[in-house]
């Protein structure tokens, strides 16, 4: 009944027929529509990106409660508290472990042409476990021996060739903050917006490493619970309990922690926010540009149906649908070179930029919108359409 | 419905003015004039006289301002904007440009009039359409574009269009004044053929002397009046 009802009701395409008898105007169209969602794509792709790469560390850590300095505002300014803290911690019923983490940048020395850049080192006490990977224990126990570090291949390449270096079975001798370390064994992290690269060292050595550190001081605390424990419960507690230089947070809290404070408390989210609203704005004005003189142009055309009696409802239909089929042929080449772009994005700065389902479908509602839009807009140039005048 | 008792057209003492106050122009005088079914009539007149604005007025395009207009015994005065255009799908217009859709082949074009019927398949359109194409001489032509169509073409094309909407009333505003003689002679014969085939009135403006004799009836209009039927 249905499929009879559209083989009655079934017209000649002709909004179909307009764009593509155009084939110049089609193609401006397009090139237009799908210039600002690449805009879009790159734009939100870059701030998504960047906010999850705040975090990438973070994300590995192997814990369920983080305690830092509620002095720290963020991964690039993290304050000490004391290390005693943990051990308070230790205390409560529900916790089964800790480890404590030193956290801040040091100056690396580039192997190969000896030019120095920050990174960031973490410093752990080896037997305790620190990410959740099946193969670091294995790596941090090369850490018990003094002056070894583990390096991050996915750290940016202006560190060196370090990964290609040491898995080529080369010893891999450097300086960090001016004292001589040996890589001995590769991690995978990834740069964040902060650090540009990492390393991952024992606390007997980054002290050595940064002998200004207070003693007792550590930057990060990751405590573990057992098995279903109610994890805000204990939030709760610990922060009655322990002394207030500390905080308690879930680890979520503090993957969230440091994400808003890129969002809020830098112009990160407001530029990248913003760019993509610029591309937004260009999209509507190329696809207004393009519907407004397709109305104008063929005026005539729209009248002499008017006087054959078709009514405005349909006419505006037809610039609708024109709308509608401008949408969805831009947004496929912006669609296939955004990924393109990201991978290449991904290849050159290493930031975790992935082509998401809801950034997808999000960029798409607004391209459907910005035609759609434009289109309601060109459709009043049609009221212009007097049957009258063509006599 | 059924008109066989009724005229297609009936019109009395219609007024139209253009303009405002001082500017205010009278075209229309008291125009009083009537068509039966499957009647052919010509209006004829020098330009600006008024024949286009009563044309306009009989296709449903324009509101009546003062008189009687009734087309198939629907009153046109103070007629919604929805009646006039539902009555427009009644009244095939045929104009002095061929106003194809540039961007539709012949065949396309003659389709948009034929959609306009209601209860016929696509493919029932389709094949009218063909049908259409093929009473008017172009069955060679389905696909081309308006602008690889000659003007008699063209023209031709427009009267397809406008039959295949079925109209029971075709109005034409000097349809060969873009084409040579000969070829407007061929396609107004063809009007005249394929309406009266269709029992369709047709109502037509025009200035070539060389077509007056198609008519069934000659109307001659000067200055807003209609002076005499021939």
């Amino acid at each position: 009944m249905e499929l009879n009802n559209f083989v009655k009701k079934r017209k000649i395409p002709l909004a179909w027929l307009l764009l593509t008898r155009q084939p110049l105007r089609i193609l401006v169209a397009i090139a237009g529509i799908a210039f600002a969602g690449i805009l879009m794509f790159m734009q939100l792709g870059f701030r998504d990106g960047l906010f999850d790469a705040s975090v990438t560390v973070h994300k590995l850590f192997d814990a369920d409660l983080v305690l830092i300095s509620p002095r720290s505002k963020s991964s690039i300014s993290m304050s000490g508290f004391p290390r005693r803290r943990l051990v308070q911690a230790m205390a409560q019923r529900d916790v089964v472990g800790t480890t404590a983490v030193n956290w801040n940048f040091l100056l690396w020395r580039n192997p190969e042409n000896l030019s120095t850049r920050s990174i960031l080192a973490l410093g752990f006490e080896p037997s305790n476990p620190l990410l959740i990977d099946s193969e670091f224990e294995r790596k941090a126990k090369t850490l018990k021996i003094k002056g070894r570090v583990l390096f991050d291949d996915l750290s940016r390449d202006e560190f060196g060739p370090i990964s290609t270096w040491f898995n080529s079975g080369r010893i891999v001798e450097t300086e960090v903050a001016g004292k001589r370390v040996r890589v001995s064994g590769i991690v995978s992290l990834g740069p964040s917006f902060g650090a540009d690269g990492n390393l991952i060292t024992s606390s007997e050595t980054y002290l050595e490493l940064s002998p200004g550190n207070p003693k007792g001081s550590i930057e990060i605390g990751l405590v573990r619970l057992k098995k279903g424990s109610d994890i805000e419960k204990v939030v709760r507690s610990l922060n009655l309990s322990l002394p207030s230089d500390v905080k308690v947070m879930s680890l979520k809290s503090f993957i969230d922690f440091e994400k808003n404070y890129w969002k809020s408390s830098t112009s990160i989210g407001f530029i990248f926010t913003l760019g993509a609203a610029m591309g937004f704005i260009v999209g509507c004005v190329i696809v207004y540009q393009i519907l407004y003189s397709d109305v104008s142009d063929h005026l005539p055309e729209y009248a002499t149906l008017m006087a054959m009696g078709y009514n405005l409802r349909s006419l505006l239909g037809v610039v609708a649908r024109e709308g509608f089929i401008l949408s969805i042929m831009g947004y496929i080449p912006a669609y296939v070179s955004g990924q393109v772009l990201y991978a290449l994005v991904r290849s050159s700065t290493k930031l975790p930029v992935e082509m998401s389902f809801s950034r997808a479908s999000i960029i798409f509602c607004l391209i459907l919108f910005m035609c759609m839009g434009s289109a309601l807009a060109a459709m009043k140039k049609l009221a212009d359409a007097d049957p009258a005048e063509i006599f | 419905m059924n008109y066989i008792n009724n005229n297609t057209l009936t019109i009395s003492s219609l007024n139209h003015w253009y303009g405002h106050g001082e500017m205010r122009r009278h075209v229309l005088q008291s125009i009083s004039m009537e068509i039966s079914p499957g009647e052919v009539v010509l209006l004829t007149g020098p330009s600006g006289c008024g024949k286009t604005t009563l044309l306009t007025l009989i296709g449903a395009l324009r509101k009546v301002q003062d008189g009687d207009l009734k087309v198939f015994g629907k009153q046109l005065f103070g007629a919604s904007r929805k009646t006039r255009q539902n009555l427009r799908k009644n009244i095939g217009m045929i104009f002095q440009g061929h106003n194809l859709l540039r961007c539709l082949t012949a065949e396309q074009n003659v389709q948009m009039g034929a959609d306009l019927l209601n209860g016929f398949s696509y493919k029932s359109r389709r094949s009218q359409s063909r049908e259409w194409l093929r009473a008017v001489g172009l069955e060679d032509h389905l696909s081309k574009l308006p602008h690889d169509l000659s003007g008699g073409q063209k023209q031709r094309v427009a009267i397809a269009r406008a039959l295949a909407a079925r109209p029971k009333l075709l109005l034409a505003d000097e349809p060969t004044s873009a084409l040579d003689s000969s070829t407007g002679r061929e396609i107004v014969d063809l009007l005249k053929k394929l309406a009266l085939e269709q029992s369709c009135s047709v109502l037509m403006v025009t200035h070539d002397p060389r077509i007056l004799d198609v008519a069934d009836r000659l109307l001659r209009m000067e200055d807003g009046q209609i002076l005499h039927s021939v």
